[in-house]
């Protein structure tokens, strides 16, 4: 590092909590100008905290933050904007029936002679705009239509009319094809050259070596290591990226491994994943790990058929489950935690007993007839079981914690007695208590015979539950690892495509 | 995880889950009415205004039963009015041509189960929004319905129908047609509040994702409810026809309207997943006692509406007021050994 002249950027220890969860614990990163930094780190190790504290969308709890070598607290995002700061997210919100000109202009046009907006002048100026950037956009058609790449384009342009300092991408490269970041990089590197600086934030890693001078690792919320590109490799900074002590955290007890009970082949779904196959066994606890967006959770809502696929088989127990009903799948052995609890979960409105016996009551009918004494029969021992904390029955979830209403979801799913539990995220956003709960639980279960599909984004959670791991990249299975082999680094590697594995 | 912990199964005691509620305050209110239209209003307590007011309010009080059910899952229905009309010329056109009574009135009903399947085919299975499909079909059913008589009407009907249309049950002043609705109302209150379909009901309306997500057919319980919805209307319609001895395209026009006041009245939230029927049963028997006894006390027809519609108001606004002045009011201790507002279990481990 040159440290010679006083960075557009500094960030030293910066710390950021939500409520118990600590989301950021020590952040650090300094960005000269005139250069393009990238920020990499696995999927909540902090980035998007770090970008978020100096976008002003959250205040830091604590340490330094220094633009220009002033100290600065940002109150809001027009603060920040203020300062010389923009930052482009993956996906750009732009007003959709606006001129991308207005787009542009939103909130600070130019106004002429009796405050009347100036709309040549601001046309003059989009038009230049775009000349410097070298892309060719027409200021005048509406917003609505354009490539999520030329969205990208309009909020940089945006960010040069106010004389933005610091750009920040936010994965901008997610959802471009290959010549739309060949033009992304071109025009990142005519503002490098003009003297901004730049944090591009990015899971792929041949994009980072081929665009970025320097590389700063994230880990657990915590500032790792910062290096120049040309003096490290791929490898060296994934084992930074995972580097850390997992075997014994997440610790799954060894259960006989029997029959398959679940067997996908050749799934696919256009536009969101191709010839998945796979197997799940008794016993067995498959991880699906991959990057967030991969197609994890569309694979598992497809095969408990919440959503539809166009080609393929599911099977449980040998026999094949209709496509798109998730009733044929409960009625079949199989059920689902899925990833966004609140919304897809639970009926947080409703009570704890009626959660829990939500997808057994059909069964709980006498004669046709339910009632809530049936229901809170059948639920109380299940919430027993999970140790749900409530205090009677009847209340609602809604203001529970997310590890209690998880406790609930996970109660509702194993009162169905299933052969298969397909579970998306099972500890995100709950207490690491509950978190070492869930992860007994699952062991034990498997120990009984149950055969497991885990969805888990954090690597360690996978390494150390699962039997054996399948990774997937693109909507594809890239990799399928039995646990000796699923080293952080291997798995690593399939999900940003540095190997290529067939599944 | 061992030891398994228990609980006990209601957070409050039985009274007050049974007297404070949503359902009772309509119950009281509409006891309250009764009781001061018997006092102070001149031939309330006369012998036929039972019989008139249940004859007014029943094609409301059938209809309201499963438009109950189709507003918690938080759709609606405002086609059901012209379903009537459609079903009374049905009724007309088909007995005017031949049809005995019975035989014309199993074939309406089958048309509103048809009106009913169309309006649900495009809601749950189109995804159409509820309120603009059933505003179409309004539109579309009630035209048809006109078109088919123009401005004549049937008047011409077996007498033995029509007779058992005004008739009371032996000496009461009960009306006959109070014993299919307690028949449905019974097996309407079954269905919501005593079966699986019924629980699906409510979490559609509170969470339809979370429903799917828990086998609930989503989309073929919004569509027998619709269908339901058309079937009841035309009974509806089938039961205003022998009473008024006339098939008319216009027949209960505007009714709709006031089969969804009375159901929000009695307490269902117009988006959804609350609400019981016996607090929707004492809605409808609110309005119709009201507008019985200014009518008895010579108030116009207008000055009814504007009450009515005051009182709707009140009633939509009175929920947010009561949470929104329980929030600022210090918290009393609880007044008996029962906890009343129980405090959510902390969320941190064990």
């Amino acid at each position: 590092m040159t440290g010679s002249s006083t960075p557009v950027l500094e960030l030293r220890d910066v710390s950021k909590s939500f409520g118990p969860v600590v989301a950021l614990r020590a952040g650090s990163l300094r960005v000269e100008a005139g250069s393009i930094h990238a920020l990499v780190g696995e999927n909540g190790a902090g980035k998007s905290t770090l970008v978020k504290v100096v976008a002003g969308v959250h205040r830091r709890d604590g340490g330094d933050f220094l633009l220009g070598g002033d100290s600065v607290d940002f109150g809001s995002t027009s603060d920040s904007k203020d300062a010389g700061v923009a930052v482009i997210y993956q996906e750009p919100t732009l007003f959709p029936d606006l001129s991308v000109m207005e787009n542009i202009f939103m909130g600070r046009q130019i106004v002429g002679r009796g405050r009347r907006i100036d709309r040549a002048a601001m046309y003059a100026e989009a038009e230049g705009l775009f000349g410097r950037l070298g892309v060719d956009l027409d200021p005048r058609r509406p917003a609505r239509g354009l490539s999520i790449a030329d969205q990208q384009i309009i909020e940089i342009a945006k960010a040069i009319s106010l004389d933005a300092r610091l750009l920040i991408m936010d994965e901008p490269t997610a959802a471009l094809s290959g010549v739309e970041v060949e033009r992304l990089f071109a025009v990142a590197r005519s503002l490098r050259d003009e003297g901004r600086a730049l944090v591009f934030i990015s899971h792929r890693f041949d994009e980072v070596f081929d665009l970025c001078d320097t590389i700063t690792v994230m880990r657990d919320g915590s500032y790792v290591a910062t290096h120049r590109t040309e003096d490290t490799s791929s490898p060296a900074i994934v084992a930074e990226m995972v580097g850390r002590e997992v075997a014994d955290l997440f610790p799954k007890t060894p259960a006989e491994i029997g029959e398959p009970v679940l067997e996908v082949e050749g799934l696919q779904s256009r536009g969101v994943f191709h010839d998945v196959s796979f197997t799940v066994r008794r016993g067995e606890i498959v991880g699906l790990a991959g990057l967030v967006g991969a197609g994890r959770s569309e694979i598992a809502r497809a095969v408990f058929g919440v959503d539809g696929y166009d080609a393929g088989r599911v099977r449980l127990n040998g026999r094949e489950i209709r496509r798109r009903s998730p009733r044929a799948a409960i009625d079949a052995g199989m059920a689902f935690v899925p990833e966004d609890r609140r919304a897809q979960g639970l009926v947080t409105e409703a009570s704890v007993a009626r959660n829990v016996a939500s997808v057994i009551r059909g069964g709980l009918a006498r004669a046709g007839l339910l009632t809530t004494g049936a229901e809170n029969r059948a639920a109380g021992p299940w919430a027993g079981r999970l140790e749900v904390k409530t205090n009677a029955l009847d209340m609602s979830a809604r203001t529970m914690s997310g590890g209690n209403q998880q406790k609930v979801v996970i109660a509702k799913w194993l009162a169905t007695e299933p052969d298969l539990l397909i579970i998306d995220e099972p500890t995100r956003g709950i207490d690491v208590g509950t978190k070492s709960e869930v992860h007994r639980l699952l062991s034990e279960l498997a120990g009984q015979g149950m055969a497991i599909l885990m969805i888990s984004s954090e690597l360690p959670e996978v390494l150390g539950m699962a039997d054996r791991v399948l990774v997937v990249c693109e909507g594809r299975i890239t990799a399928d690892l039995p646990r000796a082999d699923a080293t952080p680094e291997a798995v690593m590697h399939a999900a940003t495509r540095q190997l290529e594995v067939a599944g | 995880m061992t030891s398994p912990r228990t609980y006990s199964d209601f957070s409050q005691p039985l009274w007050r889950r049974v007297l404070l509620t949503r359902e009772m305050a309509v119950i009281v209110l509409t006891v309250a009415v009764v009781l001061y239209s018997l006092a102070n209003v001149p031939n309330f307590d006369g012998p036929l205004t039972v019989k008139f007011l249940l004859q007014d309010i029943a094609p409301i009080l059938l209809i309201a039963l499963p438009m109950t059910l189709i507003i918690i899952t938080g759709e609606i229905d405002l086609s059901v009015a012209s379903i009537v009309g459609l079903s009374s010329v049905m009724l007309g056109v088909l007995h005017d041509n031949g049809l005995s009574v019975p035989v014309a009135a199993l074939l309406a009903l089958l048309l509103g189960a048809a009106c009913g399947a169309l309006n649900g085919f495009l809601i749950a299975y189109v995804g159409l929004p509820s309120l603009a499909v059933t505003i179409g079909t309004l539109a579309l059913f009630r035209g048809i319905a006109v078109g088919l008589l123009g401005t004549k009407a049937v008047t011409e009907f077996t007498e033995r129908w029509t007779d058992l249309a005004t008739d009371t049950l032996g000496s009461s002043n009960i009306p006959v047609v109070m014993v299919p609705f307690v028949v449905l109302a019974i097996g309407f209150s079954l269905l919501l509040h005593f079966s699986t379909f019924g629980r699906g009901v409510y979490d559609i309306g509170l969470n339809d994702e979370a429903a799917h997500f828990t086998g609930v057919n989503v989309a073929r319980t919004k569509w027998i409810l619709f269908v339901l919805s058309g079937v009841v209307s035309a009974f509806a319609g089938v039961y205003y026809t022998l009473r008024f001895g006339s098939a008319r395209g216009d027949n209960a026009t505007g009714m709709e309207l006031q089969v969804i006041a009375a159901v929000l009245l009695g307490g269902v939230s117009i988006f959804g997943g609350r609400g019981r029927l016996h607090g929707v049963i004492a809605g409808v028997v609110l309005i119709g006692v009201i507008a019985s006894a200014l009518r008895l006390e010579g108030v116009t027809v207008n000055v009814t509406n504007i009450i009515i519609g005051l009182l709707l108001i009140a009633s939509v606004i009175s929920t947010p007021l009561l949470s929104w002045v329980a929030t600022r009011l210090p918290r009393k201790a609880p007044p008996s050994e029962e906890p009343t507002t129980p405090k959510q279990a902390t969320p941190a481990g064990v």
